[in-house]
């Protein structure tokens, strides 16, 4: 009978979701294939380690098993915890820089039971804890407000650039600014931030920046200067890039990572081994189906129920961008070397799930959009 | 806080709100497109402008050439017995990339395999010049005791191995150490006069005798593999490869049992012989005593022992069969015997009386006879048999200084005689222009009278005064001496013919002439008063010989000599010349011993020691 009964609701719930999924499946099916292609390019990138692959493919199973989750809450309940998860993630970073372990820099927590990196969170949390201010105040956002935002970012960032780790700080940071940037922040006001911006570069590379990470800038401003030492990162990704020409080498044709000449070819520098296999042809193909996700992630806000639902989504769509953006340009020497990984296809750490989570609020955001409009 | 917000929430105008956030979404949507169409310019920019470019730079990467080294053509003499062969050996190598802390590993595998300090040092300056990832040799020619242990201690030495490889060896060891030469490391020295494209796999390189004269021939060409490298420069498989060419064999005109019995006449005594055979000018046998061990010079001598070789008063390195310069003294006889004939000075029955005193017209100096009070009426034969000076006294006067150097000139001396070694100094015939040059003085008559008996300026190398004797022997034919019967290019290969020996120049003179000679270097050696009958005695065959008996010259220094020194003096280098059968010569011999007491008594048996085991096979014991 108990039996019986679960079945019957199984069916009907599987019924009611086949007829009106929550889930936006234009979106789900380019992740889909930006995942897959992930894979493949990793099979390649790693010398054929099955091992690797199976691993990123559970990595990539449980992020989306996530966005499935995350898909069914709606996002009242989001904002709803929004200031507890954000408490929650600055209490993770203060415990990571205390504990935190990992080669160089302190990135990782150990809980025995899972090891991750708290700034994953951040990067969601930073969004909605700024979407979560602004939402309920009148837009543009004034002078205090700004300041505000300002606050909330800059806390987290610092202690993740603290860590030291300044692809997610940069990507933690771009995540509320975007959401500043939607709220309707005036063109003038960015543009004078922007200024103030720049005008803090120099004493921020004099103080702040770690002696690491300036050679990474010098080196991106000429890497041929050490082409052996520093440079050589930035000179075997471009061959790379540049070797595969209009149609690549073919799958598994990339001679720069077979032969170790790439550095990093299966994380940061795995768009290398792409373009190297794929060439002109794989690299529009591929970045078409990041500007559809990005578009679509755009379209889902700009259909959403209420103003924190439109910010949140829309600065996740945006801040997808930057990964695209940074990674792309790191690989091609348009920019300097951060580490920032090519969503969905590098492999290894948490970023994978902490983007398709990212996603699933989204999918949350898509099935609770305003209808009829 | 909630309170203030709610406050706030009746200024906010939900649909405003909603149409701005659409405009920034749309501004913010068309900004993302414009970078993503900077970064696919980009990647446009290097995949299609560059792509040959990087494409270039990726098979760069990639596809390394490397050298295969040829291996070096064999050594043999006439009758196939190797002198130089290559060998299977081992030698320690390290890559330091590998190692990681060098002086620490290097310190261990001390205890494990003896590390000179040689060594080190030419580690050290290897690894200056070569990559980390290189691979740098350390020791060559490990025991097969030390490759042992180095097998069971090898795990913890990661980056340290044992290498087997070609190295030079010399079976037969000293007895060919001048003629044949030794390979050596190359060094800067080297680079300067060989291709390096050549070398690129090679590491040795001939530095004396033959393996320095034919190292074009015995070197062979690289071969390149092309392999496909990693970034550590490590080949992970080869695309392709050109084999190297094996250098050419050479088999020597050397005849090993004749040289080993030449070193074995000489019985430890400092000096040097030739042996030729005058018809063709091979030569058969070319000794310089003392010698060494060529193989110590391979894969790199000690200080200590290269110090014991330089230093060493007796010069074992110095060939002293093509560079020692000696005064020929009486050996010259016969071929200013035979300038008499040639200008018509003298008829073989001409006599000349000795009295042991010889003068020039209206001088006080006296020349003279080794004979006290002289050796009577004397004819070309007797003065030859008995060596009498005053017969060539008054030859080379009555010929005078201008028409005497010629005539010895036509036989080689005064000129590297063009044997395929190299560094052959050109010797001094005595002449008025030449002392000139040297000493810018005029010639003096006196000078005229004891170049007749080989003295003076007169300064001529075993392989000139052997030359000369050999182009006697083949009454005017001179014949270039040379050391390459023939090469091959294989195993299998059929013999390559090296261009045939032609008669380099002609002297003339009548048969009669060339048998009045021969028949008084005959009496030399079989005649009662022959001056080596000790020598010829017993001989079943007949030989023509002539001893001499001079003072070491000096290529370098004041050469102002004393004209009356005197034959007595302490420092002697005994010479003697002879060819045999006399009637058909096969083989011309000159032999050199260096502070021995008399050419008849030091030399003359070493000379007839050589012409046995030529002649007969047969090999004596060394001279009393």
């Amino acid at each position: 009978m108990i039996d019986f009964d679960l079945m019957s609701r199984i069916e009907r719930g599987l019924a009611r979701w086949l007829k009106r999924p929550r889930l936006d499946l234009p979106l789900l099916c380019a992740l889909l294939l930006v995942a897959a292609t992930g894979l493949v390019v990793l099979y390649s990138a790693s010398a054929e380690a099955p091992a690797q692959v199976l691993n990123q493919g559970l990595r990539l199973g449980l992020g989306f098993g996530v966005l499935l989750v995350f898909a069914r809450i709606p996002p009242t309940v989001f904002r709803t915890w929004t200031p507890w998860f954000y408490v929650f993630t600055l209490v993770l970073l203060v415990a990571v820089l205390l504990f935190g372990e990992g080669r160089g820099a302190h990135r990782w927590l150990d809980l025995k039971l899972v090891r991750f990196q708290p700034s994953e969170f951040a990067k969601l949390a930073l969004p909605m804890m700024v979407a979560w201010y602004l939402h309920d105040r009148p837009l543009q956002p004034s002078w205090r407000d700004l300041a505000a935002c300002a606050l909330i970012l800059a806390v987290p960032a610092a202690l993740i650039v603290k860590q030291p780790d300044l692809g997610t700080a940069l990507l933690v940071g771009a995540s509320g600014a975007f959401v500043i940037f939607l709220a309707g922040m005036s063109w003038r006001r960015i543009l004078l931030l922007g200024g103030l911006g720049l005008a803090a570069l120099p004493p921020w590379w004099q103080f702040v920046m770690h002696e690491y990470q300036r050679n990474r800038v010098r080196m991106f401003l000429n890497p041929e200067a050490d082409p052996l030492g520093n440079g050589w990162n930035i000179i075997q990704s471009q061959i790379a890039v540049g070797s595969g020409g209009v149609f690549g080498k073919g799958w598994m044709g990339s001679t720069q990572a077979r032969l170790d000449f790439l550095p990093e070819h299966t994380t940061d520098f795995i768009f290398a081994v792409f373009s190297e296999e794929f060439g002109l042809v794989g690299v529009a193909a591929i970045v078409l189906v990041y500007l559809f996700v990005i578009g679509r992630g755009l379209w889902i806000a700009a259909n959403a129920r209420d103003t924190y639902s439109r910010l949140l989504a829309g600065s996740l769509s945006m801040t997808f961008f930057v990964y695209v953006m940074v990674n792309g340009g790191m690989i091609a020497g348009l920019m300097p070397v951060v580490g920032v990984p090519m969503p969905l296809i590098s492999y290894g750490g948490t970023s994978a799930v902490s983007l398709l989570a990212g996603f699933g609020i989204l999918m949350s955001i898509h099935a609770h959009r305003l209808r009829g409009r | 806080m909630i309170g203030l917000g709610h406050g706030r929430r009746a200024v906010k105008d939900a649909g405003q709100e909603s149409n701005l956030f659409r405009v920034r979404a749309a501004e913010g949507f068309l900004i993302i497109a414009l970078c993503l169409a900077v970064l696919i310019g980009r990647y446009f920019w290097l995949q299609v402008l560059r792509h040959d470019e990087f494409s270039g730079r990726a098979d760069e990467n990639r596809v390394k050439l490397r050298p295969l080294p040829p291996s070096r053509g064999l050594i043999y003499d006439r009758n196939g017995v190797l002198l130089a062969e290559n060998i299977l050996d081992y030698r320690l190598e390290l890559v330091p990339e590998q190692v990681g802390d060098v002086d620490a590993t290097l310190a261990r595998l001390g205890r494990v395999i003896a590390i000179s300090a040689d060594d080190r040092e030419q580690f050290e300056t290897l690894r200056k010049v070569k990559r980390r990832f290189h691979n740098i040799p350390l020791r060559y020619a490990l025991e097969e005791s030390e490759v042992a242990r180095f097998a069971l201690e090898r795990h913890r030495f990661p980056g340290v191995e044992v290498v087997p490889y070609l190295t030079r060896y010399y079976p037969q060891g000293a007895d060919f150490a001048h003629v044949v030469g030794y390979v050596s490391r190359i060094d800067s020295e080297d680079r300067e006069r060989m291709e390096d494209a050549r070398y690129s796999a090679t590491t040795h390189i001939g530095k004396t005798g033959i393996e320095r004269y034919y190292e074009d021939q015995l070197l062979g060409d690289v071969g390149y593999e092309r392999v496909e490298t990693n970034a550590e420069g490590r080949a992970l498989r080869v695309l392709g490869r050109v084999p190297s060419k094996p250098g050419r064999h050479l088999r020597l005109s050397l005849d090993a049992n004749l040289q080993r019995a030449t070193v074995a006449a000489f019985a430890g005594r400092a000096g040097a012989a030739v042996a030729i055979d005058p018809r063709n000018g091979e030569v058969l046998a070319m000794v310089s005593q003392p010698a060494f061990d060529p193989n110590l010079f391979v894969n790199g001598i000690s200080r200590q022992a290269y110090a014991g070789l330089v230093d060493g008063v007796q010069r074992p390195l110095y060939n002293r069969a093509v560079l020692g310069g000696y005064e020929p003294g009486s050996t010259i006889k016969p071929f200013i015997g035979l300038m008499g004939l040639r200008l018509g000075l003298r008829t073989p029955t001409d006599t000349v009386w000795s009295s042991g005193e010889f003068r020039l017209p209206g001088q006080q100096a006296v020349w003279r006879d080794w004979k006290k009070g002289g050796h009577g009426r004397v004819d070309l034969r007797t003065a030859l048999a008995q060596s009498v000076n005053t017969y060539f006294y008054g030859l080379a006067v009555d010929a005078g200084i201008d028409r005497l150097e010629p005539e010895m000139r036509a036989f080689g001396f005064g000129a590297p005689t063009g044997i395929d070694l190299t560094g052959e100094p050109s010797g001094v015939v005595p002449s008025r222009s030449w002392k000139q040059q040297r000493f810018g003085k005029s010639w003096y008559p006196g000078e005229t009278v004891i170049a007749g008996i080989g003295q003076g300026y007169w300064v001529v190398t075993p392989v000139q005064l052997a030359h000369a004797l050999a182009t006697l022997a083949a009454r005017g034919e001179a014949r270039r001496p040379h050391l390459l019967l023939s090469l091959q290019a294989g195993i299998d290969a059929p013999p390559e013919a090296v261009p045939a020996q032609v008669v380099q120049a002609r002297v003339d003179a009548p048969d009669a002439a060339w048998d009045a000679v021969r028949e008084g270097m005959e009496a030399v050696m079989h005649a009662p008063d022959g001056t080596a009958r000790g020598a010829g005695v017993d001989a079943p065959y007949r030989i023509a010989g002539k001893s001499g008996t001079a003072q070491r010259a000096r290529r370098r220094g004041n050469q102002e000599y004393n004209e009356r020194t005197t034959p007595e003096h302490l420092r002697h280098q005994a010479l003697f010349v002879a060819f045999a059968p006399a009637r058909d010569p096969t083989i011309a011999v000159a032999v050199v011993v260096e502070h021995g007491s008399s050419g008849s008594k030091a030399a003359a048996p070493v000379a007839r020691a050589i012409l046995d085991a030529h002649l007969l096979g047969t090999q004596r014991g060394p001279a009393p």
